[in-house]
């Protein structure tokens, strides 16, 4: 009898060891799709982003992972390929299987991903700012709408601290982000009474090296009042932009430049004493200064140097879209642990008002509604080291408006993604 | 000279001048307090204020906050420090005082800054030395306003130097076309007709917003027109000088080509990734002298242009010896087989550096630039690279002109089965041509990581331009590589000031077919026999 009963309590170990012990087996994994270019014009701000989402997944596995499952990151490489980005998707959707994305920084390759995530039920991350303009169902935004960055960075150039700008130049890279951001802006700038005259507005291709002819343009323009650009270059062109800004002479305080896609990370292949005042608008600074932000860098710092990350683990930086991304992670991580489950429609009801304390100083929520992250926004100046000096802040998060007022047809469109 | 280098020599000026203001008085704590701790508003009252009446102590108290080095502590209430040499000192007494352990940065704003640099111009306008007169007049320029017009009225009657006097002048007028009296507006406007600076034109154009003064106006409309047609000609020639300088880059990055491609006929699609090798080759001499030499840090990039091409032309003399050489004739073939060795030569960077760009550093003597006009300023690294261009187009054109291996090099181009009967080892020729082109390739190389990004796909940006440049020019000839080259940077530049960067290039490469389309030998055809 006694037998009997051991023989019977141990099975019911067994069938109970088995149903809690097997989910932690590499077999039973969460997988977690990382869709960041690691090579091309973009991987001079896309690769850490990879690094980031990988320093977050650990942190939750270190925890016992999620649902009793560990999480498996899969790393793909979309090379600054646009069309690339959908393949990708398709892949990580449809051979992986994986539960969750994580990816994208220009708008051209989110507008290319979006159709295939749509389509599939998929669920993206999205961690940089961007111009607004949408509002799908498969994709939370976690980096800034345009009220949370460039229209805050205008209204600080107008004001007598930002030095009272009169005339406008909108300069960015030829594609969908810098055209609707200038778009807006010179809507917004109508509205405040700049005159056509004041503002102009320039493109340049992808990967444009030579910014000759548009500095002596700026320069030009300058003559003509107080003159502030505002910059929506992306990726490795920035750098020839600020040397070339740096040997013309044009000084931050003749013709500041506020940056939308130049943070810390950005900064580190340029010289930047001759940048000194220049400015950038971002919803996170390294140099902020609170324990949370502390706790991130403190982490990200070890994280570089035991991972052995190019750069960082000699000089470990973070910046806005590093930050968008943990916030981003972390909170998919507790909305699964909600729903009690990967389903993507789950997930995404668990998603609303989700909270977490992020390394910007506020306690970060995503919106209810509109997929969007309510954010702080920081204007910060570039300093000798590279560092930027915060010199303006909003008093708490701001709401965000995927669909700018400053677009003809918006005030009609609702603030949550339409169900199809 | 950067910024802060320009005040660190003008402090000790400073110092020796501000004793001479007559009403000075001694800064208080709570005057460097209100220097430094407040709103915006409030620091810039208390700035103008002081400068009326700075002592050496006031002076070089707002020289700290220049540099930053002046840090407050918040609790429990604002109180300033002066850090010198990594110790807290007091600002009024100078002495080493204790501090809270966390002290916070003095946050200068872009206005705050313009402030502090006006005021220390200002006082620098009674330095001794003449260079630190001028160079507090060049940064007084379009930023005085009328808090300042009492030190500059009493600078201008101070003057000697007949020279600096009129440039205070002018300094002085654009202050004055804000007074409220009306002939002394229209005398500085009179004035400013004769002045080339931008600035000049921005005050003139603020001021025309809000005259009333029918004379007056008249007067400034023809100071603006006499001003902008100054200023036009200092444009048209920064436009000249863009043009140039990306010609410049057009030309090292094709004259490689032109004797690979031109004088072999070679279709080497690797080139752009020789030019990348000698980047990194320029990458990695930083690195050693910024690990071994740090002294001489200045001077790595002379030590980088040998070491970049001998690294490009190891690799070519390589490539040719295993491959390239067993399809000479094929240029199909060759075209598919350097391709694919320009793909293995990206990764096998990519693994060794990594796939994102690597900084390389301007020299100290590469950045900045110098000024003609007064809105006409030329950057350094675009002169060097200028002249570089210059040298090794020079170098290139003896070698192939005027030495033993340049006679070969053409003997062997123009009659193989002739020279090989005269005995010349045409193999080896074929070598050593292809290495000197891949090594003018790692020269071009060395010469963009000083203007652009270095990374992998560095070639790839500019592989087009080069073969659009030597097919312009026409095959085989040097000259029409350098004609190409440069006619092709001003037209970029040109269409660029009034079409836009996409556009112009757009509109650069629809014209390089249209001309292909009409004269299929470029610019300078083959003559004689050899044209076939």
């Amino acid at each position: 009898m006694k037998r009997r009963f051991t023989l019977k309590a141990l099975t019911a170990a067994l069938a109970l060891s088995s149903l809690t012990a097997v989910p932690a087996f590499a077999a039973d994994t969460i997988k977690v799709g990382v869709l960041h270019s690691l090579s091309g014009t973009m991987a001079i701000s896309e690769t850490v982003l990879k690094d980031t989402v990988l320093m977050a997944i650990d942190e939750i596995n270190a925890k016992g992972g999620l649902l009793g499952k560990k999480l498996e990151p899969v790393v793909v490489d979309p090379a600054s390929n646009w069309p690339l980005f959908a393949e990708k998707t398709k892949q990580l959707l449809t051979q992986d299987k994986v539960a969750v994305m994580f990816g994208c920084w220009t708008s051209v390759s989110r507008k290319s991903v979006l159709p295939v995530v749509e389509e599939l039920n998929g669920l993206l991350f999205y961690p940089v700012q961007y111009e607004g303009e949408e509002l799908s169902k498969n994709v939370f935004y976690t980096g800034a709408a345009p009220n949370q960055q460039a229209i805050p960075a205008v209204d600080y150039l107008m004001s007598k601290d930002g030095g009272a700008a009169k005339r406008w130049v909108l300069l960015g890279t030829d594609y969908v982000y810098p055209r609707t951001t200038n778009k807006i802006l010179r809507a917004y700038l109508k509205s405040k009474g700049v005159k056509d005259s004041d503002i102009d507005e320039k493109y340049t291709p992808f990967g444009h090296s030579d910014y000759q002819t548009i500095v002596a343009d700026i320069k030009k323009f300058s003559a003509g009042g107080k003159t502030a650009v505002v910059s929506t270059i992306n990726g490795d062109s920035n750098v020839p932009f600020y040397k070339e800004l740096g040997n013309a002479g044009l000084k931050a305080k003749d013709v500041p430049v506020v940056a939308f896609s130049v943070g810390e990370e950005e900064l580190r292949g340029v010289d930047t004493k001759p940048l000194v005042g220049h400015l950038a608008a971002w919803n996170y600074f390294q140099s902020i200064k609170n324990p949370t932000n502390d706790a991130f860098i403190k982490k990200w710092s070890a994280y570089a140097k035991a991972k052995g990350i190019a750069g960082h683990k000699d000089k470990p930086l973070t910046n806005d879209p590093m930050e968008a991304t943990y916030i981003g992670v972390n909170m998919w991580a507790q909305a699964v642990t909600k729903a009690k489950s990967t389903d993507v429609d789950k997930v995404i009801a668990a998603m609303a008002g989700q909270t977490f304390k992020a390394p910007s100083g506020i306690t970060s929520m995503m919106d209810p509604k509109n997929h969007h992250l309510h954010k702080s926004v920081f204007i910060g100046e570039i300093k000798a080291d590279g560092q930027f000096n915060v010199v303006w802040k909003t008093p708490g998060p701001v709401k965000a408006k995927p669909w700018s007022p400053y677009i003809a047809g918006n005030d009609v469109k609702p603030d949550e993604p339409v169900k199809k | 000279m950067t910024l802060k280098k320009f005040f660190a020599t003008g402090i000790l000026a400073v110092l020796a001048t501000a004793s001479f203001l007559t009403s000075s008085h001694a800064l208080t704590t709570a005057e460097a307090t209100a220097l430094a701790v407040g709103e915006t508003d409030s620091r810039v009252a208390a700035l103008s204020l002081a400068v009326q009446t700075a002592d050496a102590k006031t002076a070089a108290f707002i020289q700290a906050l220049a540099d930053d080095s002046i840090k407050v502590s918040q609790d429990p209430i604002p109180k300033v420090f002066l850090i010198k040499d990594g110790k807290p000192t007091d600002p009024i007494t100078g002495a080493e005082v204790a501090a809270p352990a966390s002290l916070d940065d003095v946050v200068n704003n872009n206005r705050m800054r313009g402030e502090i640099d006006n005021a220390l111009a200002a006082l620098k306008l009674f330095s001794k030395n003449e260079k630190d007169r001028r160079a507090a007049i060049k940064s007084l320029q379009g930023e005085a306003d009328e808090s300042k017009l009492g030190l500059i009225e009493k600078a201008y009657a101070a003057e000697t130097n007949a020279e600096i006097k009129a440039e205070i002048g002018m300094v002085r007028a654009v202050v004055l076309l804000s007074n409220s009296d009306a002939t002394k507006r229209l005398e500085a406007s009179q004035l400013l007709a004769s002045s080339n600076s931008p600035t000049t034109k921005t005050a003139i154009l603020e001021r025309l917003k809000t005259e009333s003064d029918e004379a007056v106006k008249a007067a400034l409309k023809s100071a603006l027109a006499a001003v902008e047609a100054g200023l036009v000609w200092g444009e048209r020639l920064a436009a000249i000088f863009s043009g140039i300088s990306l010609g410049s880059i057009l030309l090292l990055v094709a004259l490689g080509l032109a004797i690979t491609y031109g004088l072999m006929g070679v279709i080497n699609m690797a080139h752009g990734e020789l030019m990348m090798i000698g980047a990194y080759a320029t990458y990695v001499v930083q690195g050693v002298f910024q690990k071994y030499l740090p002294g001489a840090f200045d001077w790595y990039l002379l030590a980088a242009v040998p070491v970049s091409f001998l690294a490009a032309a190891l690799v070519g003399a390589a490539l040719e010896r295993s491959v390239i050489r067993f399809l000479y004739g094929r240029p199909l073939e060759t075209l598919l087989a350097t391709w694919g060795i320009s793909l293995m030569l990206m990764q096998l960077v990519r693994t060794i550096f990594g796939a994102q760009n690597v900084g390389v550093e301007n020299p100290s003597w590469m950045s900045g630039g110098i000024t003609l006009m007064g809105n006409l300023q030329l950057p350094w690294n675009r002169i060097i690279i200028i002249a570089f261009a210059a040298a090794v187009l020079l170098g290139m054109a003896f070698l192939i002109g005027k030495t033993r291996l340049g006679l070969f090099v053409r003997g062997v181009t123009q009659n193989r089965p002739i020279a090989a009967c005269m005995g010349v080892n045409t193999a080896r020729i074929d070598t050593y041509a292809f290495a000197l082109g891949s090594g003018i390739a790692g020269l071009a190389g060395c010469a963009l990581s000083q203007i652009g990004n270095v990374g992998p796909d560095l070639g790839q940006s500019y592989i087009v331009d080069a073969f659009m440049v030597v097919v312009l020019g026409g095959v085989g000839q040097l000259a029409g590589t350098v004609y190409a080259a440069l006619g092709l940077g001003i037209l970029g530049k040109f269409l660029e000031g009034f079409a836009g960067a996409v556009l112009a290039k757009i509109a650069v490469l629809v014209f390089i077919i249209v001309f292909i389309q009409k004269r299929p030998q470029g610019i300078f055809a083959m003559k004689g026999r050899s044209a076939e």
